[in-house]
């Protein structure tokens, strides 16, 4: 099982180690800062983070030393592209590693906000924006969900074919290239908006899945936590089928067993006006069938009073889709080691958490 | 010479103190900084080199808002104050 863990948050970025009681907090960077997206690239051990300054706009940092010094790279730049006013980069959403290819090593891949994906073949020093999405007549429909602009927060490559990847953009639906980003589609067929008026409420251009996930062995099983729903695809995102859970299938994150497509997990909430769990009481939801039936795990987790929030990428499970972790926007963090049956808070005074990655 | 000063906040990415830069506008002093900080423009300045929305340049005093303050011509000795907008959060 993996033992370290990167959280990033609010107000900086922490590691959690193994230690002889468990994992703890070992190591924390960026104090202060707000960590909007982080990767450690398996290929090579490259650390990632991205910060979102505020005033001072969003920036990357990269450590080719596992975390002992870190040195500021080039973010994605909108230079160059047309609009009133022109576009320009507002945060880093997502980073994603891509898969080594024939023409030599791996590359790294940012979906950014105002919706711009983006490719970097030398390691953050330099970055290529997809136009092929980016051009797309469509991408005009898009509109921001939870930010200002759209933007693309989920990036999964098929890794038997490190040419075909899926996107996720809220607001703008879920995306297939078969050409490595070069060609885009958008596929929602079966996804379908609430919050759209009935004649729009198929419209792909304005889907917002909040999240997006593959299993790893499995690569034709998609599933996305959307907006006022859960659904799932058998077909490489060819099309959706909705899934209901109780006590809600509203949230923004979920995960997917690596080696088992019909074991996924979900951090529910009440709705979209009501961003705090069901009666307080903090659960994850799984299913190990594929959606036909869902488990509420509560073992080891708040009972009441529970006001978490887990975001879009607060929830992540390890490779042998043993160990989870799950962290809230109120700064609490909790892991199990058996698959979501016992969990244990590890800390309920972090800042608010983004992002969970284990490494 | 303008006489330039940073927020604190940029401590490492801009040099510390006051220096005196030559120039007559305040994209032309960031130029003549950023030979020595190259990460500097970038934090005031957005990829289209407009002023970034939350950084607040005070000329001689008073606040200069928005692009304003880039085409503001500058007295040979002012004073330029390059500062972290309470806006911003």
């Amino acid at each position: 099982m993996s033992d370290r863990l990167l959280v990033a948050t609010r107000k900086g970025l922490f590691e959690l180690r193994g230690g002889p009681g468990g994992l703890a907090v070992a190591r924390r960077w960026f104090l202060g800062e707000p960590v909007t997206a982080v990767l450690r690239d398996p290929g090579d051990g490259a650390i990632y983070a991205a910060l979102d300054l505020g005033h001072f706009g969003a920036k990357l940092h990269r450590s080719d030393d596992d975390g002992a010094s870190w040195r500021e790279v080039a973010v994605p730049s909108y230079v160059g592209l047309a609009g009133d006013p022109p576009p320009a980069l507002s945060m880093i959403w997502i980073l994603e590693a891509g898969p080594a290819t024939s023409g030599g090593g791996g590359s790294l891949w940012a979906g950014t906000i105002p919706g711009g994906l983006f490719t970097s073949h030398d390691k953050g020093e330099t970055w290529i924006l997809r136009r092929g999405l980016w051009d797309d007549p469509m991408r005009a429909e898009w509109f921001g969900g939870g930010f200002d602009q759209p933007g693309v927060h989920s990036i999964s490559f098929d890794p038997r074919d490190a040419r075909k990847l899926a996107i996720g953009v809220s607001c703008g639906g879920a995306w297939l290239s078969d050409d490595g980003g070069e060609r885009w589609r958008v596929s929602t067929d079966g996804i379908w908006a609430a919050y759209l008026p009935p004649e729009e409420r198929e419209n792909p251009a304005t889907q917002d899945p909040h999240r997006i996930v593959r299993c790893a062995a499995a690569p034709d099983v998609l599933w996305t936590q959307h907006h006022n729903g859960v659904f799932r695809s058998v077909d490489a995102g060819a099309t959706w089928r909705e899934i209901a859970i109780a006590p809600s299938s509203f949230g923004f994150a979920v995960a997917v067993h690596p080696a088992d497509p019909d074991t996924a997990w979900f951090a529910p909430a009440i709705s979209d006006q009501q961003r705090y769990p069901c009666d307080g009481r903090f659960i994850i939801t799984r299913t190990r069938d594929g959606g036909d039936s869902f488990e509420s795990l509560a073992a080891g987790l708040p009972n009441h009073e529970s006001y978490d929030l887990v975001y879009r990428h607060g929830l992540d499970v390890d490779e042998t889709g043993a160990r989870l972790a799950v962290g809230s926007t109120t700064g609490s963090l909790w892991l199990s080691d058996d698959g979501g049956d016992q969990w244990a808070c590890v800390n309920a005074n972090l800042p608010p958490i983004h992002a969970v990655r284990w490494i | 010479m303008a006489r330039v000063t940073f927020t604190d906040r940029l401590r490492h990415v801009a040099p510390t103190g006051t220096v005196e830069v030559a120039g007559t506008r305040l994209l032309e002093l960031i130029d003549v900084i950023g030979a020595d900080h190259p990460h500097l423009a970038a934090y005031v300045l957005d990829e289209h080199r407009r002023i970034r929305k939350h950084v607040a340049v005070f000329v001689d005093g008073g606040l200069v808002r928005g692009q304003a303050a880039l085409d503001l011509v500058l007295a040979p000795d002012a004073d330029v104050y390059v500062m972290q907008a309470l806006s911003g959060g």
